[in-house]
C-alpha cells in the first residue's frame, strides 16, 4: 500500500486573506491547516463555520467545506450541522467579540450541550472589522476607542474560566506566537470528544499594538492538564490571561445520543384514525 | 403539475355548535374533546377550539366545538348550546360565544348563577342538579354528568359517549374511566328535555382523521422529508414541537430544543446545509428573531421553512388567541432583497398538504419558505377526511460527482444551481452570508451582486406552481378574496349568498409570496367587485394586492383583527349590504 504524504498547503484555499500584516490570524489559519493535514482529515469530510468578524473570515481561506454565517451564530450554525451529520468533523472559528458579545448567550449553551465540536476563539480584545471598538475581553481602562472615551469601566470577560463553568469538557489556551503549540493543542481539541474551547489570544497589531508585548508575558502553565473542575477554576481564576496550555480535559458523555430509526411515516400516520 | 384539491372545506352551512366553559381544572377541555370524538364515533365531522385565559393553571378555559353531516371549517355564527361547568370569569368568553334566543345554556344553579353576559342574549336557561349527581359517585365529576347531558341533547348515542370517554380517558387508568362512565349516564338521564336538533350522519366513518392543526403542520413537515428540526418553546406552537420530538426520533431525524429562536434557525440553516431538510416553528416574536437568519438562508440558498403560527400582536401581544397580522412581516420583513416563498395553510386538514409543499419548494429552489399558520387553526382539533397523499417529485438539486471547476452559484437558466454537501468531493465551497460570486467567494463587485440578485428572484419567479397556489371556486361577478385560516369563514359565507341567489367567486391564496399576478387576474376576469377578507387591523393582504396593480375593479376591504374569528354571517352580511 502506498500511502500520499497530506500536507498543510494541500488545505489552503488559495484565497488571500483579508487580514493586516503582522495580525495573529495566519498564525491560527497555518496551525488549523497543520492539525488537519497531520489528522489527515480528508477536506470533503471537514466544515469550517464562523460568524462575522475579521477572524471569522477564516473558512474561505481553508479548502474545506465552510459556512461564513451571521455575526455571533456560528455555535448555533454548527450545532445543527453537526447533529444532522455526526460524521463531519466540525470546527468553529470566530473572535472574541462575535463569541462572548453578541453570541455569547450561544457560547454557554455550547459549551453545556457537549457536542463534538471544536471551537476556536481567536481574542485581540478589540473589533478590528469595525475599527477599533472595546470588546468583552478589553480590559476596563482602555480609552484608545472613540466609541468609550473614559475607557468601558466594565470588568473583563473571562471565556476560560465561563467555558468552565458552563460545562465545556476541554479547555486551552493557546498563543499565535507559538504555532507549534498551538497546532499540538488543535489536534488534541479536535481528537476530544466533546464540546473543546480553545481560547487564542490572537494580537491585532493595527488597533492593539501593545499587544506585541504578549511575546514576553505570555507563558505556560506549570501544572498538568486537569479533569477537576474545581482545581482547573483554581489555575484559571489565578491566571494573568496569558497562561498556555490544556487547563481541563474531561470525559463525558457526548450529546446527543443516537437513535436508531425504529418507526415508519404510515405507522406514525395511524394514530390519526380510529 | 398538481391536481386540484377538489373536496373543498367551508361545505358545512349548519350543523350544531356546543360551547362548554369552566375554571382551570374543571375539565373544559376534557368534556369538549369526548364531545368531539363522541361525534366523530357517530359518523360527523367536527372541530374544536380551544380558548383559554393567560393563566398556566387555575385559568377559565373554553371548548368551542361544531359537529356536523359536512366537513366543517370554521366556527358559526351562533352556539345551540353553551354547558357551564362553572361561571368563575366565564363572561370574559361571552364575546367568543355569541347565543341569541334560540340557543340553551345548561347550567347547576349549585354553582353559581348564570352571568348577565350569556343570559342577556335571551337564551333559555335549563338548570340541572350536575354538582348533586356527580356527587353520587365516588370520584364522580361534574363535567362528566354534564357531557352526559349535552351529549343527550346532541343526539349523541349513550354507548357512542361511552366509548368516547374510553378513548379520551385511556391513560387515567379504569377507576377514573368508570366513575366517568357513571357519571355520563346520570347527566344522560337528565336530559328528558326537548332534544337540539342534531345533524343526520353518514354511516361509515371509520377512516376519517381526528388532527389538530399543529399535527398536521408536523406531519406535513415530516411528509415533505424533514429529519431535522430545531425550536424555541413559544405559545401557540410549542405543541407542534412536542408532536414532532418523539416522531422525528422513531423516523432517525432529531429535534434540538434551542437556547433561543436566534440559535433556532441558525441551527436548522447548519443542518440543510448539511443536506437534511430542517424546519423550525415559531410565533411572531419568534419570527421578529428570525429574519436575519431566514435573510442567510436566502443568500446562501440553504433551504429552510419556518412555520410560524401566528398569534396577537405586535409585541408580546395576545399569545393564547389567533390573529392573521404576521402577512406583512412575513413579505417584507427581511433586509436588503430577498426573494422567499410565503404559503398559509387554508384550514386544519389543509396544514398538512401546505407545509409538505411548502418543505419540498423550499428543497427544489434552495430558499426560505414561511408557512403562516395561527392558533385558530394550530390548536384546533377537527375530524376530517384524510388528507390526500400528496406526491411531489420536488427534489433539492445535489451535484454529487462535481466537476473541477464546479461553481456553487452558477448561474442557470431556471436560477437553480446544483448545490453539493459536505462529503461530497472536489465540491468544497463557503456558503455566505456575504454577495458573492459563482464560486461563492465574497465579491462587492455590482456585476456579481446583480447577477446573485437575479438568479434568486429568477428561480422564484419562473418556477410553474401549478394550480395549487389558489382554491378558486364560482364564478360569479361578485368576488372574495381571502388568505389562510379565514378561508374556512368565506367559503361559507360564499355558500350561504349563493344560496340565497348571488353568483359569487371565491380565490383562497395558499401562495402569498411569489403573488401569481397573472393567475390572479385571470382568476379575476369579468369580476365586478372585490372583496379582500382578513383577520388583522390593517388589511394587509388587501394593501399587498393593491401594490400589485392586480385588481382593476371596485375593491373593498374586510379587515377584522383577533382574536374574535371571522364569522361567516357577518361576511355574508357584510357584502350583502354593499352590493
Amino acid at each position: 500500500m502506498t500511502t500520499v504524504a497530506v500536507k498543510a498547503k494541500d488545505y489552503k484555499s488559495g484565497i488571500k486573506p483579508i487580514w493586516c500584516p503582522g495580525c495573529g490570524h495566519f498564525a491560527v489559519l497555518a496551525a488549523i491547516t497543520r492539525a488537519l493535514a497531520y489528522l489527515e482529515r480528508p477536506k470533503e469530510q471537514v466544515a469550517l463555520i464562523s460568524g462575522i468578524g475579521c477572524s471569522s473570515r477564516l473558512p474561505a481561506y481553508v479548502d474545506s467545506y465552510g459556512f461564513h454565517g451571521l455575526h455571533g451564530r456560528a455555535l448555533p450554525l454548527a450545532t445543527g450541522l453537526k447533529v444532522a451529520r455526526p460524521d463531519l468533523t466540525v470546527l468553529v472559528a470566530g473572535g472574541d467579540g462575535d463569541g462572548f458579545s453578541i453570541g455569547g448567550n450561544h457560547f454557554l449553551h455550547a459549551c453545556r450541550r457537549n457536542i463534538d465540536l471544536t471551537y476556536i476563539a481567536m481574542d485581540n480584545r478589540v473589533y478590528g472589522m469595525t475599527k477599533g471598538q472595546a470588546s468583552p475581553t478589553t480590559a476596563p481602562d482602555w480609552s484608545a476607542s472613540k466609541m468609550t472615551p473614559h475607557g468601558t469601566g466594565v470588568r473583563r470577560f473571562q471565556p476560560a474560566a465561563i467555558a468552565l463553568s458552563a460545562g465545556a469538557t476541554f479547555i486551552a489556551r493557546g498563543y499565535s506566537g507559538d504555532p507549534k503549540g498551538l497546532s499540538r493543542m488543535l489536534v488534541e481539541a479536535i481528537r476530544h470528544p466533546g464540546f473543546s474551547f480553545l481560547h487564542v489570544l490572537s494580537p491585532c497589531l493595527t488597533f492593539r499594538p501593545e499587544q506585541r508585548a504578549w511575546k514576553a508575558e505570555a507563558h505556560a502553565f506549570t501544572e498538568e492538564t486537569s479533569d477537576e473542575p474545581v482545581e482547573a477554576a483554581r489555575r484559571l481564576h489565578a491566571d494573568d490571561g496569558l497562561g498556555l496550555g490544556v487547563v481541563y480535559a474531561e470525559r463525558l458523555p457526548v450529546w446527543p445520543p443516537r437513535h436508531e430509526s425504529t418507526a415508519s411515516l404510515a405507522m406514525l400516520e395511524e394514530e390519526f384514525s380510529a | 403539475m398538481f391536481s386540484m384539491n377538489t373536496d373543498m372545506p367551508g361545505m358545512q352551512t349548519g350543523g350544531l355548535s356546543v360551547a362548554v366553559t369552566g375554571s382551570g381544572g374543571s375539565g373544559a377541555v376534557t368534556a369538549g374533546l369526548i364531545l368531539l370524538e363522541a361525534a366523530a364515533k357517530k359518523g360527523l365531522y367536527g372541530l374544536m377550539m380551544r380558548s383559554a385565559g393567560p393563566q398556566i393553571r387555575g385559568g377559565e378555559s373554553a371548548s368551542l366545538l361544531r359537529f356536523g353531516d359536512a366537513p366543517v371549517a370554521c366556527m358559526s355564527d351562533h352556539f345551540d348550546l353553551l354547558v357551564g361547568l362553572d361561571w368563575r370569569n366565564a363572561g370574559r368568553f361571552a364575546q367568543e360565544i355569541p347565543l341569541d334566543a334560540s340557543s340553551v345554556i345548561l347550567a347547576d344553579p349549585a354553582v353559581g348563577s348564570v352571568p348577565e353576559s350569556f343570559s342577556a342574549s335571551g337564551a333559555r336557561v335549563r338548570e340541572l342538579a350536575f354538582k348533586e349527581r356527580a356527587a353520587r359517585v365516588n370520584g364522580g365529576r361534574l363535567n362528566m354528568v354534564a357531557v352526559g347531558t349535552a351529549g343527550a341533547l346532541c343526539g349523541l348515542p349513550l354507548e357512542t359517549i361511552d366509548a368516547a370517554v374510553h378513548k379520551i380517558l385511556a391513560d387515567k387508568g379504569t377507576v377514573v374511566v368508570e366513575s366517568a362512565i357513571t357519571c355520563v349516564a346520570l347527566g344522560y338521564e337528565l336530559a328528558a328535555l326537548p332534544k337540539v336538533p342534531a345533524p343526520g350522519a353518514p354511516e361509515e366513518s371509520a377512516a376519517r382523521w381526528r388532527i389538530s392543526g399543529n399535527e398536521a403542520c408536523g406531519l406535513g413537515a415530516l411528509r415533505g422529508g424533514v429529519r431535522f428540526v430545531a425550536a424555541y418553546p413559544i405559545t401557540p406552537a410549542s405543541d407542534m414541537l412536542e408532536w414532532l420530538a418523539p416522531r422525528l426520533e422513531g423516523l432517525g431525524g432529531s429535534l434540538l430544543q434551542a437556547e433561543d429562536e436566534l440559535a433556532a434557525i441558525n441551527m436548522i440553516v447548519g443542518a440543510s446545509y448539511g443536506g437534511i431538510p430542517a424546519l423550525t416553528a415559531t410565533s411572531g416574536p419568534g419570527l421578529s428573531l428570525m429574519l436575519e437568519g431566514l435573510g442567510l438562508a436566502v443568500a446562501s440558498e440553504t433551504p429552510v421553512v419556518v412555520v410560524n403560527v401566528t398569534r396577537g400582536g405586535p409585541s408580546t401581544g395576545i399569545p393564547t388567541k389567533s390573529e392573521q397580522s404576521d402577512l406583512n412581516i412575513a413579505l417584507y420583513g427581511m433586509h436588503g432583497e430577498a426573494p422567499h416563498l410565503v404559503l398559509a395553510p387554508l384550514d386544519v386538514r389543509d396544514c398538512v398538504l401546505t407545509t409538505q409543499w411548502a418543505v419540498r419548494l423550499a428543497e427544489h429552489l434552495q430558499t426560505a419558505a414561511i408557512v403562516l399558520s395561527d392558533q385558530s387553526l394550530g390548536q384546533t382539533r377537527a375530524v376530517a377526511d384524510p388528507p390526500a397523499e400528496f406526491e411531489l417529485s420536488l427534489q433539492r438539486l445535489i451535484e454529487r460527482s462535481p466537476a473541477r471547476d464546479y461553481r456553487r452559484y452558477a448561474a442557470t437558466e431556471e436560477g437553480v444551481s446544483a448545490m453539493t454537501i459536505p462529503g461530497v468531493a472536489h465540491g468544497m465551497y463557503t456558503a455566505d452570508g456575504l454577495e458573492h460570486d459563482e464560486r461563492g467567494i465574497p465579491s462587492s463587485l455590482a456585476a456579481d451582486h446583480r447577477r446573485q440578485l437575479e438568479k434568486r428572484q429568477q428561480k422564484i419567479d419562473a418556477f410553474d406552481y401549478g394550480a395549487y397556489w389558489a382554491e378558486i371556486r364560482g364564478d360569479g361577478d361578485l368576488c372574495l378574496i381571502c388568505w389562510g385560516s379565514s378561508s374556512g369563514a368565506v367559503f361559507e359565507a360564499a355558500n350561504r349568498l349563493a344560496a340565497n341567489g348571488v353568483a359569487l367567486r371565491v380565490i383562497a391564496l395558499r401562495l402569498l409570496a411569489p403573488l401569481r399576478c397573472e393567475a390572479l387576474r385571470q382568476a379575476l376576469a369579468g369580476a365586478k367587485q372585490v372583496w379582500v377578507v382578513e383577520q388583522n387591523h390593517s388589511g394587509q393582504l388587501y394593501h399587498y394586492l393593491r401594490a400589485h396593480d392586480v385588481l382593476s375593479v371596485e375593491t373593498h376591504s374586510l379587515a377584522k383583527p383577533g382574536p374574535i374569528p371571522l364569522r361567516p354571517g357577518e361576511i355574508a352580511k357584510t357584502v350583502a349590504e354593499q352590493r
